[in-house]
């Protein structure tokens, strides 16, 4: 009966390699997390009377705010940007960012009662948010193109100079992706031992806003201690955004290459830790 | 010979009982910091520690094999350790030793209309469940006829399942669930819910995915009745170990004997959502001796115990006594009245009908206005047996269920 010794299609054993993710079964599950990115869109805003305007509502009131709380009263400066596109350009990138982070840091938590009946491979929640934080980011994208093409075009203002490295964009989307992502399933992998981290994240992201220029020009920070911003890869992509859209901002490769590099190491070891404690979470919540 | 689809080779689980971890993330990291660089240090908590890190022992050593097309039940009393095999059968957690392997794609029933969204309408979310447990879009495309018409929602089904009654909720999920097509089908009680109409529509399903289409099910229930009716054969778990093992009738009829051997009392885990909570059964007989086993006529007595947390008025406490065929025998329900906070004991005692001999489950339930707000399938049995006493009965076989002798006067007409 050598026979038996045929291939097993699966194998449930006590202990993982560290590397062993299974991406093949990923990839077969791809119609969940697409479904799971159509669930998120469409559920937030049923039973609301304005309905996805909401996606546009929220960049447009919290610039407002920023305009008159920043600009007018606190009289920071823009970097010789108009007011508006310049809080609209921090607004949209960081929303994204936050809310990636946010979501996916919630993970274990909110969908512990599913995870705890049906098995598919947990990545796909955090991936599926990602991608519908993604969807909701292009909205608002398009109303900061609106408004910086008007500023564009608009002959009274020559602030506004567009140059090559917006050809860079994709990169600033990628790494925002997956700094949010890989931020969010640490903190998710994290949180289902240790609940402190919850009460954390809420004011940590808030203060992590503050330590990435999106209310203040990179400029307006003394040389000496720019390095420290940039220690924060947000803070280089929100600068290399700017700078690719309007010239104001701060761009140089080797600061890119870094946030780069750095969001590459910390996705690859969230996911392993991600996919350690996804394989026993259900005994520790 | 057909061949072996699961090889289940010494699976063992256990948890910590106890504090995992401080559950504090600083006092965890000194701690780490300590044994692992201070040397000397043996680690506060080690050197005097109260109560040394115990294992809870959910399964041992539990060895098994299962064939393609078969039907295996799997019985055994509450935290036997059938939901844990469960579990790591399909990989929602890892065992602790041993190890699994299984030929085909598995997919699991653990409870029916997992992740379904309230605010999505019945459509979507016949996509987003199939999803779930493991369906290609395509798939579910096909067949999505086929489960709007076996739901029996088809009015509805472009509502917000938030609408839906119960009873549709349950029929839309079980309809998702049953155009799985996996090769391996694990199901877990699931036939608990829902009116005996759809229980019987969901059995006649399972026995056809088992028998036409060569299947394999593994399948956990309460219910001996349909264990026996649905398995060809069944593993009782006692204690996270395989007690017995083989054709199911036997099995079962094991379990069942051995159960009123040994237990006449029950607790029951306390449901903090509603007011108030079940909390123990207790079979006794007429002078407050515990034990289950009556002759039949004999009169018995159930205690039921149960916890009120906020006061609570109109609550009605109920049981049910049940066969092993699943067919509903008999309804008590105290008179309803109100309860201030406390613990209270409920008494049913019965010396007026007679049942016929054999083994009886009891089903309980808490209700206020008529709503059942907790309702328990309890492993509770009851059993009579014949006895000589009662002169009156006639005995034969396939006796109804209720023996009480009546005065019947038999006069010529003409």
């Amino acid at each position: 009966m050598n026979d038996e010794q045929e291939k097993w299609d699966m194998e449930i054993i006590s202990t993982t390699g560290l590397f062993e993710i299974n991406w093949r079964e990923l990839w077969q599950y791809r119609d969940l997390v697409l479904l799971f990115v159509r669930r998120d869109l469409t559920a937030t805003y049923k039973q609301t009377i304005l309905g996805p305007l909401w996606f546009f509502i929220q960049p447009i009131l919290t610039t407002t705010m920023y305009i008159i709380v920043f600009g007018k009263i606190a009289n920071l400066s823009t970097g010789g940007l108009p007011k508006i596109l310049f809080y609209l350009a921090g607004i949209t990138i960081w929303n994204y960012f936050q809310e990636s982070l946010i979501k996916t840091s919630e993970t274990f938590i909110t969908n512990q009662n599913l995870f705890g009946k049906v098995y598919f491979p947990r990545l796909a929640v955090p991936i599926s948010l990602v991608i519908s934080g993604l969807i909701k980011f292009f909205i608002q994208f398009a109303l900061f193109l609106l408004v910086w093409l008007y500023f564009l075009f608009d002959d009274d203002n020559v602030s506004t100079h567009p140059n090559n490295t917006l050809f860079l964009f994709p990169v600033y989307i990628l790494v925002m992706s997956g700094l949010g992502f890989s931020y969010g399933i640490l903190i998710s992998s994290l949180t289902t031992k240790y609940r402190d981290l919850r009460f954390l994240i809420q004011f940590g992201i808030q203060l992590l806003m503050y330590a990435t220029p999106v209310v203040y020009p990179l400029q307006i920070v003394s040389e000496k201690y720019q390095w420290l911003l940039f220690l924060n890869p947000v803070a280089i992509i929100i600068e290399a955004f700017k700078y690719g859209f309007t010239g104001h901002g701060y761009f140089s490769c080797s600061v890119l290459g870094y946030s780069v590099v750095f969001t590459m190491l910390n996705l690859f070891f969230s996911i392993l830790i991600f996919n350690r404690v996804e394989k026993t979470f259900v005994d520790t919540v | 010979m057909s061949r072996t689809v699961i090889q289940i080779e010494g699976i063992s689980k256990f948890y910590k009982t106890g504090k995992t971890s401080t559950g504090n993330l600083s006092r965890d990291l000194a701690e780490w910091w300590k044994s692992s660089f201070q040397k000397g240090y043996s680690g506060q908590n080690k050197t005097i520690q109260p109560n040394p890190p115990k294992y809870f022992k959910a399964l041992q050593d539990i060895s098994m094999e299962v064939k393609q097309g078969e039907v295996l039940g799997i019985i055994g009393g509450n935290g036997a350790g059938k939901s844990t095999l469960l579990k790591i059968l399909s990989r929602i957690t890892k065992p602790t030793n041993g190890r699994i392997r299984i030929k085909g794609r598995i997919a699991s029933l653990l409870e029916v209309g997992t992740g379904f969204h309230p605010d999505l309408t019945g459509r979507e979310n016949i996509f987003l469940n199939g999803a779930i447990l493991g369906m290609r879009k395509d798939e579910i495309r096909s067949k999505l006829d086929e489960i709007i018409t076996f739901s029996a929602v088809e009015r509805f089904i472009d509502t917000p399942v938030k609408r839906y009654s119960s009873g549709m909720y349950v029929r839309l999920a079980f309809a998702v669930a049953a155009h799985l097509e996996p090769e391996i089908l694990i199901i877990d009680e699931v036939l608990a819910v829902g009116d005996l109409e759809f229980q019987k529509k969901c059995l006649g399903k399972m026995k056809e995915v088992s028998h036409n289409q060569g299947r394999t099910v593994i399948f956990v229930s309460h219910s001996m009745a349909s264990v026996k009716a649905l398995c060809s054969r069944a593993i009782l778990l006692q204690n996270g170990r395989v007690h017995l093992e083989g054709n199911s009738a036997q099995v079962v009829d094991s379990y069942l004997n051995n159960l009123m051997l040994r237990q006449n009392k029950f607790y029951f885990k306390i449901d903090n959502i509603h007011a108030a909570s079940l909390l123990s059964l207790k079979i006794e007989d007429a002078k407050s001796r515990p034990t289950c086993n009556f002759l039949v006529a004999e009169p018995w007595q159930m205690k039921v115990g149960f916890k009120v947390m906020h006061p609570v008025s109109n609550l009605t406490i109920s049981i049910g006594i049940v066969t092993t065929e699943n067919i509903p025998v008999r309804t008590i329900s105290s008179n309803p009245a109100h309860f201030d906070h406390g613990n209270f004991e409920a008494v049913f005692f019965e010396d007026e009908i007679m049942y016929a001999a054999g083994t009886y489950h009891v089903v309980l339930s808490l209700s206020q206005n008529g709503h059942i707000f907790q309702y328990i399938d309890t492993d509770a049995c009851i059993s009579f047996e014949d006895s000589l006493v009662s002169k009156s009965v006639i005995k034969i076989k396939n006796t109804g269920l209720i023996l009480n002798p009546m005065n019947v006067p038999i006069h010529r007409i003409s």
